[in-house]
């Protein structure tokens, strides 16, 4: 196995440019790429479309913001499409300004999307959404005498995802609720950069334990802030 | 008859519906005080859509993982037997029908099972989250409302006004002053909560009530 390229978190955010699709993996800032979240914000790149179930917290009370928020506050997305954007208020007075626009997807049709996106799909069956505005401009497909919406495949330009470990070869293992929408985001990237805490050497990983098969990933960036 | 809210009655009310090994999913707010009533040995599941089955209590200030909350971003334990897995696959159990029990909050329901919890346009847009993948997944589905919205007004309605999360879905309405099947068309009442009268709910209610032949009257006030 060859070892990938471990970038700083500078080099890495360097990979993204205006105009790119961007995935975030996380859950409220669980398992989000901190460390490569803010290296972009400090490169300052703007014009980007975010894919991510949620846009972590911004609190316009307390003036907390967190993970993927830090971006959002910095006007850094022309388009969010995710599920929730409930605690993030910055986000929903840009989509009500109209500032940005934002489609919002039900999660798992989101997570499905992702799957397909990365897995050569060319879209999936849901019943979810029926009956809703989820189903406005979609087509509707009767299966076995049951309607579904046709749902289409997403896929990024780069995919900023967060994991435990990994061996130097770029296998992933997560932990616990922090692995959430990674394993599909590494799937659906044309470059995929993944943030560790730990790298081990290649081989000291059980095989029988990885998540994130290593050919999916383009590069390494050790984790140096864990904060949310 | 003078309505006073309480939320801890629904989420009494509620916790003794379920059986041990029953897979459940609680949403965010007041579903999630459902725990705290579960009955002596009735031991249940509790999916949570960010990736876990086998949901535990909180932990001990101080001994938070952070790498381990639930879906709505707190800190959570795991119970022994509990796993861990993907969103896609989180979300293929709860469509694929392998949770027994979803419990939703409401902004409005109505009596033909409609559900509407995830935007007031042009106010509050959080989006739905999981919660349009929980209501046509699960294999019941419960909403936990209080009877009332603070105008007076009650949140079951003849026809839903907001966008709908869920449409035709919604199998129990659980109340502080009642538990409802939503059933042709109709909010059938099968439980009047104490201090509450069938006829005042009737009275009160802006949308078809049926008052079951045999309504059970509970008091909740005894249960834990």
């Amino acid at each position: 196995m060859i070892a990938k390229p471990i970038l700083t978190p500078q080099e890495a955010a360097a990979k993204v440019q205006e105009g790119d699709v961007l995935m975030s993996g996380g859950f409220m800032g669980c398992g989000a790429a901190h460390t490569l979240i803010q290296a972009l914000k400090a490169q300052g790149t703007r014009g980007l479309t975010l894919i991510s179930t949620d846009t972590a917290m911004h609190d316009f009370k307390t003036g907390n913001v967190t993970g993927i928020g830090h971006l959002v506050q910095d006007k850094a997305f022309v388009k969010i499409i995710a599920s929730h954007i409930g605690l993030n208020q910055e986000t929903q007075r840009q989509m009500n300004t109209g500032e940005t626009e934002v489609e919002l997807v039900p999660q798992g049709t989101l997570a499905e999307r992702i799957r397909a996106g990365g897995a050569g799909l060319g879209g999936f069956l849901t019943p979810t959404g029926l009956g809703t505005e989820v189903e406005e401009g979609k087509q509707v497909i009767v299966v076995n005498d049951r309607p579904y919406l046709l749902e289409l495949p997403l896929r990024a330009t780069v995919a900023f995802v967060k994991a435990k470990l990994a061996d130097a070869a770029g296998n992933l293992v997560y932990a616990g609720t922090a692995r959430n929408f990674n394993p599909m985001m590494a799937t659906a990237a044309d470059l995929v950069i993944a943030e560790v805490e730990e790298i081990v050497e290649i081989g000291a990983l059980d095989p029988n334990q990885v998540h994130t098969p290593s050919i999916f990933v383009d590069f390494l960036v050790r984790a140096e802030r864990l904060d949310m | 008859m003078e309505y006073v809210a309480n939320k801890d009655n629904i989420a009494k009310r509620i916790a003794g519906i379920f059986k041990s090994g029953d897979v459940v999913n609680l949403g965010i707010g007041l579903p999630t005080l459902v725990v705290n009533h579960l009955p002596p040995g009735v031991e249940i599941i509790l999916q949570s859509e960010n990736g876990l089955m086998g949901l535990g209590p909180a932990p001990a200030k101080g001994s938070e993982n952070w790498d381990m909350v639930n879906a709505g971003g707190a800190p959570i334990t795991v119970m022994p037997g509990g796993c861990f897995f993907d969103s896609a696959t989180s979300f293929g159990i709860i469509r694929g029908g392998h949770v027994d029990y979803t419990v939703l909050g409401v902004l409005e329901v109505d009596q033909d099972g409609n559900l509407a919890n995830y935007k007031v346009p042009g106010k509050m847009v959080p989006g739905m989250g999981g919660a349009m993948d929980l209501t046509i997944g699960a294999r019941v589905v419960i909403a936990a409302t209080l009877h009332f919205e603070p105008s007076g007004a009650s949140r079951l309605k003849r026809h839903c006004k907001l966008p709908l999360t869920a449409a035709r879905e919604v199998n129990l309405v659980v109340t502080d002053v009642g538990m409802f099947e939503v059933m042709g068309g109709r909010f059938r009442l099968r439980e009047c909560f104490a201090p509450y009268t069938p006829e005042w709910i009737q009275e009160q209610t802006d949308a078809d009530i049926l008052i079951d032949t045999d309504v059970r009257m509970v008091d909740l006030a005894g249960v834990l």
